[in-house]
This record gives C-alpha cells, sequence and structure tokens, in this order.
C-alpha cells in the first residue's frame, strides 16, 4: 500500500483511539468547553465588556480564545503526550519494526489532529451560537480568515507537539513536561486572561510564542470593530499572525524531522 | 532469496556501550526454514544480538546480514519480510484484538488471512475484546500474532511465552511448528529449555556476550554432557551416582550387589536445561577472575 493509503489507514486508527481515551477527551477535546462555561458563569455579573460602541457579552469575548486553546491542546499537548506516551510503552518501537513509513504515522497523527480539531472547533462555535446566543460574524473575508489562522495554527501546533515529544524523559512524565507550559501559554496569550489587560512585558513575552498569534487571529474574527484598539498597535496586524506561526510552523517541522526516532537512540 | 542462502548471517559481531562489551565477537548462521535459539541468562547480550539484527540498534562492529540485507541499512521492503515479536510490551490497548490485526495487515504486501491468526493463536472468543482488557497471556499472544500477520519469511521470537499457563504454551508450539512447516525461518530467544528443546532444530549459547556453544539441540554442550547418570542408594542410605552409557549394566549390576531393588533408583538422561546449566556454570567460573580485576 502506498504512504498515503497507509497514512489514511493511521488517521482512522488514530482517531479512533482518541475517542477511547477518557484522559485525551477530557483534558484535550473538552477542556475548552469547560473552560468557556466557568469564565462565561464566573464573569457574568460584569455585563458586557469592550469599548464603547462595541461592547459584547463576557461569552462572546472567551470564544475565540478558547477555540485558539483547543488548537494548542489539540496540537501540541495531545501529540506531545501522545507520542512520549507511545515511545515509552513500546508501540512506536512495535511500528519500528513493520513496514510502516515514518511519514504515514505522521500522516496519521496530523489527520487525527485536523479530525478532532475541527470536530472540536465547530462544537465550541456551535455552542457558543445556540447555548451562549453569541452572534457569529457573516462576513466571507472574516471566515476566509478563520479557516488560514485555523489551518496554519493546528499545523504549526501538530508540529510543535511532535517536536516537544522527544523531551519527556518517560511516559509517566510527560503530562507533567507538557501541562505546565501549556497552561503557562494560555495565561499569558489572551486564553484566560483579557488580553489587554496583561502588561506589555507580559505581552511581549507571550508574543514569542504560537498562542498568542492564533489567539489574535480568531479574535480578528469574532470580534467586533473596535476591538483591535485593545490588541499592540491597536491593529489585528494579520500578516504578523501568518509570519509568526509560518516560522515556527519551520521550527516545529526541523525539530520533529531531527529529533524523531522510533526508539531512544541507545549510546 | 535462494532457498539455499543463509537468512541470517553474523560475523564478529560487537556492540559496546561505553567501555562495557554488551557482544563481543559472536558469529553464526541460520539457514533458510530453519529454527534456531539463542540461549542465554539475562544480560549475556542475547537481547542485543536480536535487536542488532532487527534493526533497532546499531552495531560496533562485524559483519551482519540478514535475508540478504545489512539491518542498519534495510529499508520498508526488508522490514514488509520480518515479523517481530518484542520482549515485552505495554501498550495502552484501546482497539480490538480484530481491529489491531486488520490494521496491521494493511502494513505488509500479502498479510495472512486474520480470522485465521486469531484462529491460530487461539483467540477467537477474545477476538472483539479490546486489547486491554486480555489477561498478560492472552496480550501476549496478540503480540505473536501481530509478529505473523504480515506472512514473514524470518520470524524473531524474544521470549514469546513469558507468562503463558502450561497449555497456552503448548498450543503456541502448535502455532510455531506450523509457521516452520511453512517454511519459515525463526530465530528463538526463551529462558524455558524445554521450549528450545521442543521448537529448535540448532541452539547458540551466549553467555558474557560471547558465544559458548552452538550447535544442533541433540548435540550442545558436546557428548560427555548427555552421559546418563543412574543414581541409587547404597546398603547404608548414601546417594550413590554414576555417569554412565550403559546404563541398564549398572543397574543390574547395582540389583545384583544389593540383592533386591535398590531405594531412590533414578537413570536420569541430561535434559538441555541440564546441559545448559553447566555450560553457563563453568562460563562463570572462568569469567570470575576477569571479573574481580574489573
Amino acid at each position: 500500500m502506498s504512504m498515503v493509503t497507509l497514512g489514511a489507514s493511521r488517521i482512522g486508527y488514530e482517531t479512533k483511539t482518541y475517542f477511547r481515551s477518557p484522559d485525551t477527551l477530557f483534558f484535550t477535546f473538552f477542556f475548552p468547553f469547560v473552560m468557556l462555561a466557568i469564565f462565561t458563569a464566573a464573569f457574568s455579573a460584569q455585563g458586557e465588556v469592550g469599548p464603547p460602541g462595541a461592547e459584547i457579552s463576557i461569552g462572546a469575548y472567551y470564544l475565540p480564545g478558547m477555540i485558539a486553546a483547543g488548537i494548542l491542546l489539540s496540537g501540541v499537548q495531545n501529540l506531545a503526550v501522545d507520542i512520549a506516551m507511545e515511545k515509552s510503552n513500546g508501540t512506536l518501537k512495535r511500528l519500528g519494526g513493520t513496514p510502516l513509513s515514518p511519514i504515514s504515522y505522521f500522516l496519521g497523527k496530523i489527520g487525527q489532529v485536523f479530525v478532532t480539531g475541527v470536530l472540536q472547533a465547530a462544537l465550541l462555535i456551535l455552542a457558543g451560537w445556540l447555548v451562549l446566543g453569541i452572534e457569529l460574524p457573516t462576513e466571507p473575508e472574516k471566515w476566509f480568515t478563520f479557516a488560514w489562522v485555523f489551518v496554519l495554527g493546528l499545523v504549526t501546533c501538530a508540529l510543535v507537539g511532535i517536536a516537544l515529544s522527544a523531551v519527556p524523559r518517560s511516559g509517566k512524565s510527560a503530562t507533567a513536561v507538557v501541562i505546565p507550559i501549556v497552561l503557562l501559554l494560555q495565561f499569558i496569550s489572551g486564553v484566560y486572561l483579557q488580553w489587554n489587560m496583561l502588561p506589555a512585558w507580559l505581552q511581549d513575552i507571550a508574543s514569542l510564542f504560537p498562542l498568542k498569534w492564533i489567539a489574535q487571529g480568531m479574535r480578528s474574527v469574532f470580534l467586533p470593530d473596535g476591538w483591535e484598539a485593545l490588541e499592540q498597535n491597536g491593529s489585528w496586524n494579520l500578516t504578523g499572525v501568518a509570519i509568526a506561526l509560518g516560522i515556527w510552523l519551520v521550527v516545529g517541522l526541523v525539530l520533529s524531522r531531527v529529533t524523531f526516532r522510533w526508539i531512544r537512540r541507545d549510546a | 532469496m535462494k532457498t539455499n542462502d543463509a537468512a541470517v548471517q553474523v560475523r564478529e559481531l560487537r556492540k559496546t556501550y561505553g567501555q562495557k562489551n554488551a557482544v563481543d565477537g559472536v558469529s553464526f548462521d541460520i539457514s533458510a526454514g530453519e529454527t534456531f535459539a539463542l540461549l542465554g541468562p539475562n544480560g549475556a547480550g542475547k537481547s542485543t544480538t536480536i535487536e542488532i539484527l532487527e534493526g533497532y540498534r546499531s552495531r560496533t562492529g562485524g559483519e551482519v546480514r540478514v535475508l540478504g540485507t545489512d539491518p542498519a541499512k534495510g529499508g520498508l521492503d526488508w522490514k514488509s519480510r520480518l515479523g517481530i515479536v518484542l520482549q515485552s510490551t505495554g501498550e495502552t490497548g484501546l482497539v480490538t484484538v480484530a481491529e489491531q490485526l486488520k490494521h496491521f495487515a494493511g502494513f505488509y504486501p500479502n498479510p495472512r488471512d486474520v480470522d485465521e491468526v486469531i484462529a491460530a493463536v487461539g483467540l477467537e472468543p477474545q477476538a472483539k475484546t479490546r486489547i486491554a482488557k486480555l489477561s498478560g497471556g492472552q496480550q501476549r499472544r496478540v503480540d505473536v500474532a501481530l509478529g505473523i500477520i504480515g506472512r514473514p519469511e524470518l520470524l524473531f521470537l524474544d521470549e514469546p511465552t513469558t507468562g503463558f499457563d502450561p497449555e497456552a504454551r503448548r498450543h503456541f508450539w502448535q502455532v510455531i511448528r506450523g509457521l516452520k512447516a511453512e517454511g519459515t525461518t525463526i530465530l528463538l530467544t526463551t529462558h524455558y529449555l524445554d521450549e528450545a528443546a521442543q521448537l529448535a532444530d540448532r541452539a547458540g549459547v551466549i553467555a558474557g556476550g560471547r558465544l559458548v556453544d552452538i550447535g544442533g539441540i541433540d548435540e550442545i554442550g558436546g557428548a560427555d554432557a548427555r552421559v546418563p547418570l543412574v543414581r541409587w542408594r547404597d546398603r547404608d542410605g548414601a546417594l550413590r551416582e554414576e555417569h554412565t552409557d550403559e546404563p541398564g549394566r549398572v543397574v543390574a549390576s547395582v540389583v545384583a550387589s544389593l540383592g533386591g531393588e535398590p531405594a531412590d533408583l533414578e537413570v536420569i538422561r541430561p535434559s538441555l536445561e541440564d546441559i545448559y546449566l553447566q555450560l553457563i556454570r563453568s562460563v562463570d567460573s572462568a569469567a570470575q577472575p576477569e571479573e574481580v580485576l574489573a
């Protein structure tokens, strides 16, 4: 079978095991839903937020951030933990002894991230619209922005996740290594805390990492005009989003390529 | 590959970890269609050797050919001709036995029938059960099934029956005999010497990274190691033993001299296990001074 056919077979297999794993389902798939529900409930007493003339509900403010968090979790957290586990529990060693190409293996992983990430984002948007009554953008160009930020963000996060999976020394330590990084990024990148309330120096640090740019791209889609004034330099800076994510994509790709082994290299 | 070629050729294989020689000049051949057992205590270099042949580990020195290819350069086509049953696995097992085998069958150009393989390893009742829910012995049978699903020319079995009950072990031996009958070349490591005696045509004994003996399963250890032992109690109740090629004659003379049935009479033909233990012991005692220096 060709690498691509096998890759497709791997996507089916990976997606099946994803949905059969309760830990992954909660901490990766449903986590943004839980956080959206908590933040909406916790801050609902504040009423509407935002610049004059562009006020929105707190749920509407958090929706783009949670979509961005979902992309980060589905890519980075999911793959970094998953592959580190597979390395330590012998899954990769077994696959390495079969004629499965590493390319098919990664097509399977990235495909799984896509299937689950798309489903997650769709459900988040649907829940925001139906349950929280959030108004969705109607302009086609906004949905075009959504599409490219989503795809670029997801591929970048998947590659960064694959690269990060080389760091944990064992499967058991994988969550301990990965989750703090991912959590920290969510706090400083405008996902949990309102972006414009963060001090400039923290915003600058967050700008070094991809999540800030994904969240910014998503805010440009879902927040009404007028909100761009609260961004750095008062602009959505979509060019910056594309450049930052493009750089991280290349970094992730190179690191994945260099660090991946079916088994830990021996001395 | 022509059938008269060796399936596996190993010449002066060496593997060094830092200062330690894990494998230190091992040479052997395995002919196509042969079952070869690699025996030795834990840490002797068995697994390192087998993992070099499987392509998992690099070697420090020596020449290796597996199905005519250097394992360090083996591509996907080469891997499709191998079946590998690793020593231990701890996968999450979120898929069923049938799902796992069907998925793996897709990796190979000419796989065996999934249902036939499930039947061969005796997991028909568990075909729709998730692997995580199976017992340890049943999970091991899944490992074996995954090793043979691709219809391998050469099958590596690294301690395949650890955790099997005696019945499952005998069932497994039947499966392996079936594969042998189809012409599969097999490299087996095991701690069960009766298993090696049952399945292997030839065996190599490895200790301290060196091959201390190699030969037919009926020849290993040399003829002297196979001399039967007669054991009995004399009139005072003391245990007596005699190594002899004529145990019948010895028994007859003991009966004659005692004037009756000797107590605790035994005629023991050394099993492969006895021979193996003696081999390993002699290597250990020879290696002692060296280890003191190290």
